[in-house]
């Protein structure tokens, strides 16, 4: 313990590789992303100082609010079904049954497949003429869609296929905390007489709040940066710009059309936005999560 | 081992089966798509054919089907017949009757997929390899060294964890088309070699092992760097795994990175080849499910190997203590 107090200079040997690489490609692009939001650039010529013209012309660029209403539909259904669902199926995975382990690997195969595969075989189930999915419907003689190619469909499919894919991480992580409940708070509360809905509001709900609080905040993050799905999916943005996301606006603005300034103001707004709802979340929704 | 019958599990099985169900299929029907040929697959017949001509067994045809096969033996009797004649006389509008395994060899030839394997396996090994080493190195100076701007640089590396991905994309593309390394590995491999997240992971299981541990080691004559690999590399083989799994799977399936920094087909990553070969072969359903399940399943293969060791590598440092 006496040399507690020694500083240890050779520690900066250790962490020079990793600290390099994300000052540089990680902590410097920040303020540089910001510096350049300034600027008019296409990477060819010069940069030309335009002061904080991006932003005003973000301000007045209907596509812009459109992607940016797109990317919050995409929020607003994507995050409270996704958690719901694999609430649920969590639930159901947190009794002393059989296979358990069969189920855990069956419902976590989505997440470990690349969305671009998997959006290729959604294509294909959506497909109005030969997708499964309309075979389906049938069945129970519900009338053909055109899915991805209907301005109102297209969305809400590319949400449920996201559902889909991410459902399998979140229900490990919502089992991994109601396994930290412990067990004789049930046993108490069965003597008392309580219903399992009751058991779930007033002990399940309750102690797995620091869980669903953690789902919450980064599926939200998450659903605020969508892309490969939105780009394998409805290529340009698909049926009247319905599937435009910020990201994919943001994109083709840099990497299709080089306006790099506009395409970083973009990024930047994004980031405050992201930034902002995570700040909410911290500040406002945090006091409502029980820690034990 | 007690056994308990109680009706509430098997409603739970029932609801938990037809869940797994329906996060299985997709997979099913796109390998049972990449075995079907052109005349299968577009087809407006409403039924729901699963299996694939080839394998399917007769009395499930119906009588749609039978006319299908029926037509594809026909024209696999007058591709024969043609194969009989010389080849100057053959008649070049009589097509090719298609073999099971079409699918998977119109994919591997329309693009060239070998090198995007290639690629991918290059630089996701390379990439989580040097990455878990550097991220090894930095938690053992975080959790066990004494040095200023500690607490500083550690936020620093969480921090980082926080800032969206997009918000980058630009500037390092920047960044590396100034330097010249738009359309090189260097591109698709250097910025990934530090990880915060492994550091921060690492760092959490260095903390937990016994701090004599150091001491002890120190005092027997052991210099930091031995204590890091003979002592430190060993007993952390667990989060190892799991950190190699993640890496492994993150940059298999990484995508905008790649396709915004390479457009060389030579460097193609396979998520970008992917996404490629998705927009140039437009309908054509059967090579794009043979190519989607070429991408998808080494991944699975992974998973299932890896899972394996996981649980091994828990079960012996369950042992230990």
């Amino acid at each position: 313990m006496a040399n507690k107090r020694k500083q240890d200079w050779a520690a900066y040997l250790y962490l020079m590789p990793v600290v390099v690489i994300l000052v540089i490609f990680h902590v410097l692009p920040i303020f540089y992303s910001l510096a350049v939001s300034f600027y008019e650039w296409d990477l060819i010529g010069a940069p030309e100082f335009v002061g904080v013209h991006n932003y005003q012309r973000l301000f007045d660029d209907p596509m812009f609010y459109k992607s940016l209403m797109n990317t919050l539909y995409y929020a607003a259904l994507s995050v409270p079904l996704s958690i719901i669902s694999s609430l649920a199926i969590a639930l159901l995975l947190n009794n002393p049954i059989s296979a358990i382990g069969l189920y855990r690997t069956v419902y976590f195969i989505p997440v470990i497949t690349s969305i671009n595969a998997v959006a290729i075989v959604w294509n294909f189930i959506y497909h109005p003429d030969f997708g499964l999915l309309n075979k389906i419907l049938d069945i129970f003689s519900i009338n053909a869609q055109t899915w991805l190619q209907d301005p109102f469909w297209a969305m809400p499919c590319i949400i449920f296929m996201s559902v889909w894919k991410g459902l399998g991480y979140n229900v490990i992580i919502f089992l991994a905390g109601l396994q930290n409940i412990p067990k004789h708070l049930y046993e108490a509360a069965r003597i008392d007489g309580a219903s399992r809905w009751q058991q779930f509001r007033h002990i399940t709900w309750p102690l797995l709040s620091p869980t669903t609080f953690f789902i919450f905040t980064i599926s939200v993050i998450g659903s605020f940066q969508v892309f490969s799905q939105v780009y394998m999916m409805t290529p340009r943005g698909g049926p009247l710009k319905s599937t435009m996301v910020v990201v994919y606006y943001l994109y083709r603005k840099a990497f299709e059309q080089f306006e790099f300034g506009y395409a970083l103001s973009m990024a930047f707004v994004l980031f405050m936005i992201i930034f902002a709802c995570t700040l909410f979340n911290k500040l406002y929704l945090e006091k409502k999560v029980h820690y034990s | 081992m007690t056994k308990v019958k109680n009706p509430a599990h098997i409603a739970i099985h029932t609801l938990l089966i037809i869940g797994g169900i329906f996060m299985l299929f997709p997979f099913v029907w796109m390998i049972t798509t990449s075995f079907k040929g052109d005349d299968e697959i577009l087809t407006t017949s409403k039924s729901i054919v699963l299996l694939p001509d080839s394998v399917r067994p007769g009395f499930l045809n119906s009588a749609e089907d039978e006319a299908r096969i029926a037509r594809r033996s026909e024209r696999e009797r007058l591709w024969n017949l043609e194969q009989e004649k010389a080849p100057g006389e053959r008649d070049k509008k009589v097509r090719e009757p298609f073999r099971w395994y079409d699918n998977y060899v119109y994919a591997w030839r329309a693009q060239p997929f070998y090198r995007f394997f290639l690629n991918t396996l290059f630089v996701t090994i390379t990439v989580t390899s040097v990455s878990l080493f550097f991220a090894s190195l930095s938690a053992y100076a975080f959790a066990f060294f004494n040095f200023p701007l500690k607490d500083a640089l550690f936020m620093m590396m969480l921090g980082t964890m926080m800032l969206p991905q997009q918000a980058l994309l630009i500037p390092n593309y920047i960044f590396l088309s100034k330097m010249g390394w738009i359309n090189t590995y260097m591109s698709l491999i250097v910025p990934w070699l530090a990880s915060a997240y492994s550091v921060f992971f690492l760092r959490q299981f260095f903390k937990q092992l016994p701090k004599d541990l150091f001491e002890a080691a120190t005092i027997d004559g052991c210099t930091r760097f031995q204590f890091y690999y003979k002592i430190l590399l060993p007993l952390s083989k667990p989060p190892m795994v799991t950190l190699g799994i993640f890496s492994f799977l993150a940059n298999w399936n990484s995508f905008i990175w790649p396709l915004i920094v390479t457009n060389d087909t030579n460097l193609r990553v396979i998520q970008v080849g992917l996404s490629y070969f998705s927009s140039e072969a437009g309908t054509r359903w059967g090579p794009l499910m043979a190519a989607s399940t070429m991408t998808i399943l080494p991944l699975v293969i992974m998973y299932f190997l890896a899972q394996r060791q996981f649980v091994e590598s828990q079960a012996t440092t369950g042992m230990k203590e």
